[in-house]
């Protein structure tokens, strides 16, 4: 099922100046924060992916992702996120097809004792704020490991690409299957942080898989990716199948 | 009294990084340095700070209420207006923040004058909103406007606008969001750029705190502020100013201290001092400038150096007999087979004989890598310090010929260093990277003056004029 309803998407915020997270048309006399720079609804993140593809923002940022709500993975320190803690911890099967699934929205599967749901999202901002969604599914929002993916349409082959990642905390992407890049350590998301090598985006559906750590502070990410000069690579469209 | 703080700071000093600031130095998040009344401020996390007497020894003892995290300080007119938190989730805590301000007419706390007024809440934030109303920054714009930022790692930083005559928020203001994810974010200032400098990295992790300092700089104080490669601080931007170092990491929380046009110092903590038990001590450095963008300088380091005149070129000298080496010209169209022979040094030995032993004369000429040209730094903690550093003697390699300052408002090397003030020296790195070089004392005047080039070849003293090149100098090891 999805989180948000008809009524809900008609009040709908929108994002104001400065990047002011939520901004509501209306106000909502019950919640003095609503509609105001305090306000963290998921409506002031997200809204539902539409059915029609959806394409890079124009700064190339992929905005629609089907997000499962977060594993328990309890950590008091971001400071353990070592290269090595990471493989193993990214590498752990903890759903069955978790290398290979294309999730729908509200799709479940289940993690030890949790059963835990897929969201197919549409973000308003160019990065994910995957703590907003973890608050808002009022799931952990600390010591968690959440699971993203997304399916990027081609015409045609986009060869000499570089998929470049920001995440709060550490992360690891995989396009097709094979390993991208890995974001090791105490992080802040930062815009560009890393990229993966020069990869081909091949002709047709090309699958991004990522997972994101965090132990206490905020956390989302930002993905897009960029050409040979640094530039973004706009000419594909997104959709969650 | 002096003479106790004296021996402590020579015994401190000789076991520590000519990096550090002696004495108590202990404090997190200091917020900019504030001069009163002849002694110099900083207070930190958690409420109290640090009082210095000549900007280099540093103790506990400065004054401020309310506890909480990273506050600041700003003078505006004959007052100092503080702003702190008084809140501090931490990881995983709370994030119900408040910024508040409170004015007070003297930092000293033993002045019949200091007394802190009434607190104000000028920002707040509710537990779980993509804020912490903490770590206050104040700047002062160059039209007389005052802006708050706060916030912290977690989610956004936020400005405000206050008004200079209560520190209370303007009305109608509300809060705009400017960056992501730092700590302890302060602004500035300078030739049409504002600048918000923030704290990234990873926090209150002793020896291995990544924490760091970065810039990013906009035309409208309200941003955007982006970085050198053109990245938003809201999308995670920031040029590094500072980070890790000279056996100390951890630098957090900036703080700007303008002494004069070109003399520019900025301050900050080290979560970890690796000469100091790992505690988090204050550091001050100079702050420099290039192509737009600050950055911290290194702690001057003692040494022997070449000092070199930026205006020509040329390097301090005895004025002494220039001995030639034996040799002369060889030419370049010799055997190519005729063995290499390594040419040594001219030694201070080949040469003392021939200098007289009073006083002798300095003058500026051609770089030789003689001895009479190779000047030896060294620091003479005994003697105290200024902002940011302590005072060195300059004198000949090899020997304790001192440069000194003379009651004619010269300069003169003294066969021997005695200590006297005349002979001590300041030494600040400049924002463009050259050094100014300033006597402790000028015998007979008051004036402040500094080592200057009046000719190509000549040296004096005169007052500091950073638009020119008279009064720079650069240390070159070479």
């Amino acid at each position: 099922m999805n989180v948000f309803t008809k009524s809900i998407i008609a009040s709908l915020c929108v994002a104001g100046l400065c990047s002011v997270p939520c901004i509501a048309s209306d106000k909502n006399d019950d919640d003095p924060r609503a509609g105001t720079i305090s306000d963290t609804r998921l409506e002031c993140y997200f809204e539902p992916s539409s059915q029609e593809p959806a394409s890079p923002d124009s700064e190339g940022f992929i905005r629609r992702w089907t997000l499962l709500e977060p594993i328990s993975k309890p950590n008091r320190s971001n400071t353990v996120f070592t290269d090595s803690y990471l493989r193993e911890a990214f590498n752990t099967e903890y759903f069955p097809d978790q290398f290979t699934v294309v999730p729908k929205d509200g799709q479940k599967v289940k993690v030890d004792k949790q059963r835990l749901r897929w969201h197919s999202f549409d973000s308003k901002l160019y990065n994910i704020k995957l703590f907003r969604f973890a608050s808002n599914m009022e799931t952990d929002v600390y010591g968690v490991l959440f699971w993203a993916v997304t399916v990027v349409n081609c015409e045609e082959d986009i060869p000499n690409v570089r998929m470049s990642v920001g995440s709060n905390s550490a992360s690891m992407w995989w396009l097709n299957g094979e390993e991208a890049v890995l974001l090791s350590g105490d992080r802040r998301m930062v815009q560009d942080d890393c990229c993966s090598k020069r990869l081909t985006l091949k002709k047709g559906k090309n699958i991004i898989r990522g997972a994101v750590i965090n132990g206490p502070g905020m956390s989302d990410f930002c993905v897009r990716f960029v050409d040979e000069s640094g530039n973004p690579v706009t000419n594909y469209t997104i959709t969650n199948q | 009294m002096t003479a106790a703080i004296a021996l402590l700071a020579a015994t401190t000093v000789s076991e520590m990084s000519a990096s550090a600031q002696i004495g108590e130095p202990y404090i997190h998040d200091p917020s900019t340095i504030m001069l009163c009344d002849g002694k110099y401020y900083t207070f930190g996390t958690g409420g109290g700070g640090l009082i210095s007497e000549d900007g280099w020894a540093w103790y506990s003892g400065a004054v401020r209420p309310g506890g909480g995290a990273a506050p600041d300080a700003i003078k505006i007119g004959d007052r100092y207006l503080i702003a702190y938190s008084a809140t501090g989730g931490g990881l995983g805590g709370g994030h119900a923040g408040k910024v508040l301000t409170m004015w007070n007419k003297t930092l000293d706390p033993n002045s019949p004058d200091f007394g802190y007024t009434e607190p104000i809440v000028v920002a707040e934030s509710y537990e779980d909103e993509d804020c912490d109303a903490i770590d206050a920054g104040l700047l002062m714009g160059p039209d007389g406007r005052l802006w708050l930022s706060y916030g912290t790692y977690f989610g956004f930083i936020r400005l405000i606008e206050l008004d200079p005559e209560t520190g209370a928020r303007m009305e109608g203001c509300e809060p705009i969001n400017i960056a992501i994810d730092c700590e302890a974010t302060t602004m500035m200032y300078k030739d049409g750029w504002y600048y918000l400098l923030g704290t990234h990295g990873t926090c209150c992790d002793g020896v291995n705190s990544t924490y760091n300092i970065v810039v990013g700089r906009s035309r409208n104080v309200t941003g955007p502020y982006l970085d050198n490669v053109g990245r938003d601080m809201l999308k995670g931007g920031g040029k590094m100013v500072i980070a890790a170092g000279n056996r100390q990491t951890g630098a957090g929380h900036f703080g700007h201290y303008v002494e004069e046009e070109g003399v520019e110092k900025m301050s900050c903590h080290f979560e970890a001092d690796f000469d100091r038990s790992g505690r988090s001590v204050l550091a001050i450095r100079p702050l420099l400038w290039k192509n737009g963008w600050p950055y911290a300088g290194e702690p001057f380091k003692p040494g022997t150096y070449e000092i070199e005149s930026e205006r020509r070129g040329y390097a301090l000298e005895l004025a002494v007999d220039f001995v030639r080496m034996q040799g002369g010209m060889r030419g370049w169209r010799r055997d190519p087979n005729e063995p290499l022979v390594i040419i040594e040094n001219q030694k201070l030995e080949d040469v003392i004989d021939t200098w007289p032993e009073g006083d002798i004369d300095v003058r500026i000429g051609d770089y030789m890598f003689r001895p009479h040209q190779r000047w030896t730094i060294t620091e003479v903690p005994e003697a105290g310090g200024y902002l940011s550093a302590p005072y060195y003697k300059i004198t000949i390699e090899g020997t304790d010929r001192a440069l000194a300052a003379t009651a004619d408002k010269e300069v003169i090397t003294v066969p021997e260093f005695t200590g006297a003030p005349e002979q001590l020296w300041r030494i600040e790195q400049l924002t463009d990277g050259t050094y100014r070089i300033m006597p402790k004392e000028v015998p007979g005047t008051d004036e402040e003056l500094v080592l200057v080039s009046v000719a190509d070849s000549t040296p004096s003293l005169g007052k500091f004029d950073f638009n020119s090149d008279n009064s720079k100098w650069n240390f070159r090891d070479h």
